[in-house]
């Protein structure tokens, strides 16, 4: 295949990325060796709540090849700071949320099974994990508390002594007062009482990371798995560790996987990066998997009731929801924005939805911090609403496709505004839930409903139609949020003298498949070869700044500063083209990598004038610098609301409970596509995970002793390749207004839209016994009982 | 892990030798569960006696109306013998759903029979079909070997070295994977050998056990439908968050029809292919 | 102690600690990095070479036990510096059967032992072998796709 060509937008070229991973030659932090690099590994609180007496670590010390023990208390009186959040909310009463201190390694109390308590550096890993073992802890063992509900009640164990009553905040949102009365003109009230299970990410690179100090020029540079090296510089720079911004350099190279879980400064990274400082030689960490459970932060795990209220035709009036969400036992980078700011406002889903009030307490409990995992919010709002909505239908006896139909925001009412905060500017959710429907075959289901029935299955098919909130974020409504730092993007298109292009972007790339995507951007809008471009991330002391991958936003916001800095790039071409053509700059026109004169034949070739740039012989230096190098920063304007609808088929056997997933068909709505394979490929592992949390996924604790019972993979449930049938995943598009490229995002919608498209196929298929929910997972031993805690019902009728 | 010694005997009898030498010593079959079990802290043995490379220990032979299985025979080696295939199908079923490829591809039957695993598969195997258990010192019938979780009848030095498995009339065994580890959430093994029923469970108890009811019925009439009446007591069995009791009791019976038609399948078939 | 081993088709001697496990001397003693570990409880199969010709799980298996036998790790599929990749390698490529890449040296070293068994697997097939491989990123959808194509590759290579 001849790659000396222009690739542009919408077509598929394999990935850029591919050839290191496939060889193996992926570099990964855990594949880095520095020299004279030593060997980290932390004592972990085996206790959910106790308080801290004497360490002893003298043994420890004397053991062979320790180089150094070190304690909160070490870090305390060296002036090492807090781990800082970076999203403060405000409660209902107007007063901030409780922020209390997150020290990198517990001091007076550990919080959470896996809290950190000492660190221990050593010549090899094996000699740290043996020491670790050594160390002798005082611990004055305290009542914990695990579950939300129990977090709130009166003489709950309080997990911060200064927070008796565990409540971080009370948070609210929307019109009680509208949502009040339309509930009293309600025709029917639909309720329903739910679970959101607790999740672990789980990428499957552990996280790890790497400190090292150069006395010599005072720099300190953090080797480390994470979706946003600039922000860790900032955070932990700033708050934690006092380095000034130039003397730190962060780096994350290839990193296997984030999905939220690497979204965020973790303690361990400020404590390589000090430790290296201190004993002047790098130091490395590497998360075992186990280790990780306790100490990766953990996923959704709230507890809601919510109303929704219908006319006698189906129509909403009012959505009331009240949820409790658990924060762990202190607040991750993100935590407390995830439940409030993510959450209520996507509460409208793709309805019209005249009132929504909706409160949030967030709670403090003696588990692990619970911050974003892929959807981040949205895919809990999305299973309120479209549970209920399913149980509204069952309810009133209304097709569950007719009543979304008729509830449905058609697509000549964008842009619309929801009553909670957001305005979606474009949408098609009825044409989606129609293409969805075709490919789905729902008209052959009842066919395939009989045949598992004559086979003694039950057979269901659930539907969940979503939209999220992405692109995060447009920094003036995010900091009105209470986000403390601006969340724009910036891009650097670094042309060289032979018109070969380095882009330098404050994304990161992490499976997402960016090396190919933006130089697909850079190949459309400058017409160079796909093969000259190249995408550099990762390192703060190479791109300029930026503030990392997540919430799908590297293409909304980081594709769009790439584009924004292109048009740079091509309006300079511009200029000089003008120089040298003897024209005036209007009559320049730049298309398919040539610079023309309107309505003439003459032109330059982009490599022409690249070259002119770096050798100005023939350039208008009076009024131009030379060179070619543009950036630019981006602000959204808006989110961007991607959306879609979801069809599930589940088959079940009642003797044992098992729920397999049949068939899955999503059509989604993502904007303009870039590159039609890598978001294929996005939208079918976003919905295996979603698939996870509503059949296999549970973090469970211990509710007395606040062990984490689902602590290995032996344990967890991890989606396997068997759990699964082809997905199939189609787009249907309409086009952002508001962004360069009309991009949207789509790295989450799998995971947002696929829990509740699971369970409603699951409650579909029990439907006969009666049954309208079904907590996640649906677990064969849950289902089970569930089967047979129904029969035994209706047999005593 | 901590370091130990390294010992590769050739022979079983050194094998032997060296165990009764070492004070605190293991031996190294597949290291399924050993490896796993050292990397976590929970075992530091002094020396470890790999028996790799005693070859006649991977032996599978017919001998005598009775298929003989040597310790170091790997779940795959069984999946695929032609000889296990022809025997006794169940067995080569069994083996060919033990863990994954790479599992089976290490994992031996003698290891997990010595382990005694309360989810591992082939002791409900072995008991069902009555196998006799071949050590360095002794025979021991199956209905003695298995004491409790992770004990066995095995003396500190005795290494099993083979399965004599009698060919029965039929056999087949059904399995409910846990979720998440893969393990057997229960696992129930049916076999009538000359007559005579035994069935045995695996992962439901902290054992493997008899299930003594389900027997007497399929005595009487070998056919799904006869354990229509049979329920599993589901006190003494395990609760987990995977499973509760009332759940795996129900498991064992749905296993346990689920095995028998399985078996009369496999009886209907002759041969059939494993792995 | 000392052991002898075939690596990547070369005769290697190496000197380990019995506790080594072979992932540890891939990654460590011999800078193969390509080989990963994404558990500690012998599920996740992101270390999977091969074993005299076998897949197995390298963090459960002692380099000791690799003694007089023979490892192909993710390495040795393609010749090093050559663009020419295996055809399982460059049905992964094809097929966006990887994004994060982390596991992707098993997912190979799984697919290639498949093939050489079955030549022709069926997706069934396919997705029952890898139950001992983890991945987060595909919903395994592309892993799957990829397979089958490397197999179909792999008999036209023939």
């Amino acid at each position: 295949m001849n790659m000396s060509k222009v690739v542009g937008i919408g077509a598929s070229p394999k990935r850029k990325e591919d050839l290191r991973f496939v060889t193996g030659r992926g570099n990964y932090v855990a594949d880095m060796r520095r020299p004279g690099m030593l060997y980290g590994a932390f004592l972990r609180s085996p206790h959910a709540h106790a308080r801290l007496g004497a360490i002893d670590a003298t043994a420890a010390r004397a053991m062979p090849g320790v180089a150094a023990i070190y304690t909160g208390e070490d870090l305390k009186a060296d002036n090492v700071g807090g781990l800082p959040v970076g999203w403060g909310i405000h409660g209902k009463d107007g007063n901030p949320m409780k922020e209390p201190p997150h020290p990198p390694i517990a001091h007076g109390k550990v919080r959470h099974v896996g809290d950190a308590v000492a660190f221990v550096v050593a010549e090899s890993v094996e000699q740290a994990r043996s020491a670790v073992e050594a160390i002798e802890v005082q611990y004055e063992v305290l009542p914990a508390v695990v579950g939300v509900v129990e977090a709130l009640q009166a003489g709950a164990p309080a997990v911060h002594d200064e927070i008796p009553d565990n409540l971080c905040c009370d948070w609210e949102l929307g019109d009680a007062a509208a949502v009040e009365a339309a509930f009293t003109d309600a025709a029917h009230i639909a309720s329903i009482e739910l679970v959101n299970n607790r999740l672990i990410g789980n990428p499957m690179e552990p996280r790890a990371a790497i400190g090292e100090y150069d006395f010599a020029t005072g720099q300190h540079t953090l080797w480390t798995t994470s979706q946003f090296p600039h922000v860790v510089r900032f955070l932990m720079g700033e708050f934690v560790l006092h380095i000034p911004q130039h003397k730190l350099r962060v780096v994350a190279p290839d990193v296997g996987g984030g999905f939220g879980v690497k979204q965020f400064h973790y303690a361990e990274e400020a404590v390589v990066t000090w430790a290296a400082a201190k004993l002047g030689l790098p130091v490395k960490w590497v998360c075992e998997r186990s280790e990780g459970f306790i100490s990766d932060a953990h996923g959704r795990d709230h507890f809601t009731e919510a109303d929704l209220a219908l006319d006698e035709s189906g129509k909403f009036l009012g959505l009331r929801v009240r949820t409790l969400a658990n924060m762990g036992g202190y607040l991750s980078t993100f935590g407390p924005n995830i439940p409030t700011n993510l959450y209520a406002p996507l509460l409208s889903g793709v309805y019209r939805m005249p009132a929504i009030h909706c409160s949030v307490k967030v709670v403090f409990t003696n588990t692990v911090p619970v911050d974003a995992y892929r959807g981040a919010g949205r895919p809990e709002a999305t299973f309120v609403l479209e549970r209920l909505v399913d149980v509204a239908a069952i309810e009133m006896g209304i097709d569950k496709r007719a009543i979304r139909r008729l509830n449905m925001i058609p697509t000549e009412a964008y842009p619309y505004q929801t009553p909670v905060i957001v305005e979606y500017d474009s949408g098609d959710p009825m044409g989606c839930l129609d293409r969805a429907e075709k490919l789905a075959d729902v008209e052959g289901f009842e066919q395939r409903r009989l045949e598992s029935a004559r086979r003694g299955k039950y057979r269901g098919l659930g539907l969940s139609t979503y939209v999220e909130a992405c692109g995060l974020a447009p920094s003036r409504l995010a900091g009105s949020l209470g986000a403390r730092g601006g969340l724009y993007e910036s891009a650097t298109v670094r042309v060289h003298p032979t018109g070969a292009v380095t882009v330098l972007i404050g994304t990161h790339n992490h499976g997402q498949g960016h090396e190919t995507t933006f130089a697909q951007i850079v190949s459309d809008r400058l017409g160079v070869p796909f093969e000259d471009i190249d995408i550099v991330c990762g390192d703060t002391a190479k791109v300029q700044f930026g503030m990392g991958t997540y919430g799908s936003r590297s293409l909304v916001v980081g594709g769009a500063a790439l584009s924004k800095a292109a048009d740079k790039v091509i309006l300079k071409g511009r200029k000089i083209a003008a120089h040298q053509l003897e024209a005036d700059l209007g009559d320049i026109i730049f298309d398919a990598g040539e610079f023309s004169v309107a309505g003439t034949d003459r032109k330059k070739k982009f490599t022409e004038i690249a070259g002119a740039a770096y050798v100005p012989f023939d350039y208008p230096l009076e009024t131009l610098e030379p060179g070619l190098e543009e950036q630019s920063f981006y602000d959204p304007v808006n989110f961007t609301y991607p959306g879609g609808a979801h069809f599930a088929e589940v088959e079940i056997d009642p003797d044992t409970g098992t729920v397999t997933l049949e068939r899955y068909t999503a059509v989604d709505d993502v904007g303009t596509i870039i590159n039609p394979m890598i978001v294929e490929g996005q939208l079918q592992g976003g919905i295996a995970q979603g698939v996870g949390q509503a059949l296999f996924e549970h973090g469970v604790y211990d509710e007395s002793s606040g062990q984490l019972l689902s602590g290995s993979f032996m344990d967890y449930c991890m989606p396997r390749a068997d759990n699964f049938p082809s997905i199939i995943v189609a787009p249907h598009s309409t086009t952002c207004t508001h962004t360069p490229m009309g991009v949207k995002g789509c790295g989450e919608c799998g995971t947002i839209g696929s829990p509740a498209a699971v369970i409603n196929a699951v409650v579909d298929a029990l439907q006969p016994l009666g049954i309208t929910h079904v907590d996640m997972p649906a677990t064969p031993n849950r289902i089970w009982n569930i089967i047979r805690n129904s029969r035994a019902a209706l047999a005593a009728e | 892990m901590k370091s130990f010694a390294y010992l590769k005997p050739e022979t079983t009898v050194a094998a032997a030798d060296l165990l009764s030498e070492h004070d605190d010593a293991k031996i190294l079959a597949g290291g399924m569960t050993l490896l796993p079990t050292m990397k976590q802290g929970l075992a530091a043995p002094a020396a470890i006696i790999d028996l790799s490379a005693v070859a006649a220990l991977r032996e599978i032979a017919f001998e005598e109306g009775a298929l003989v299985v040597g310790a170091m025979a790997r779940h795959y080696d069984v999946a695929v013998s032609v000889l296990v295939q022809t025997h006794i199908p169940g067995l080569a079923l069994l083996a060919g759903q033990i863990g994954d490829p790479q599992v089976r591809h290490r994992g031996t039957i003698g290891g997990s029979v010595a382990n005694n695993d309360p989810a591992a598969d082939y002791p409900a195997a072995i008991l069902a079909l009555d196998a006799t258990v071949v050590t360095t010192r002794r025979t021991v019938a199956a209905d003695a070997f298995f004491v409790d979780m992770f004990e066995t009848a095995l003396e500190p030095g005795e290494i099993v070295t083979a399965f004599r498995i009698p060919v029965p009339d039929m056999a087949a065994y059904a399995k409910f994977r846990s979720p998440a580890s893969r393990y057997a959430l229960v696992g129930v093994f049916v076999a009538r050998t000359a007559g005579k029923v035994r069935v045995a469970v695996t992962g439901a108890a902290s054992s493997v056990f008899r299930a003594l009811d389900v027997e007497a019925a399929l005595q009487e009439r070998f056919d799904p439908d006869a354990l229509n009446r049979v329920s599993m007591d589901p006190s003494g069995l395990n609760s987990d968050i995977h499973s509760d009791r009332d759940y795996r009791a129900n498991l064992v019976m749905v296993m346990a029809r689920r095995a028998v038609a399985a078996a009369l399948r496999n009886a209907g078939q002759g041969a059939t292919k494993g792995q | 102690m000392e052991i002898n081993l075939t690596l990547n088709t070369r005769p290697i001697s190496v000197s380990v600690d019995p506790a080594t496990l072979l992932v540890e001397l891939l990654r460590e003693q011999l800078s193969l990095t390509g080989t990963h570990v994404g558990c500690d409880t012998s599920q996740c199969g992101a270390c999977l070479v091969h074993f005299n010709g076998e897949s197995v799980k390298s963090c459960t298996m002692l380099a000791v036990s690799a003694d007089g036998g023979s490892v192909m790790t993710v390495e040795g599929l393609s010749v090093a510096g050559r663009a020419s990749l295996h055809p399982m390698q460059q049905a992964f490529h094809e097929n966006h059967g990887l994004q994060c890449g982390f596991c992707t040296p098993g997912m190979l070293m799984s697919a290639v032992d498949l093939v050489g068994r079955d030549p022709d697997p069926t997706e069934t097939k396919v997705r029952d072998w890898l139950e001992g491989n983890l991945c987060r990123c595909t919903g395994y959808h592309n892993i799957v796709k990829s397979v089958i194509a490397g197999a179909a590759a792999m008999r036209d290579a023939k």
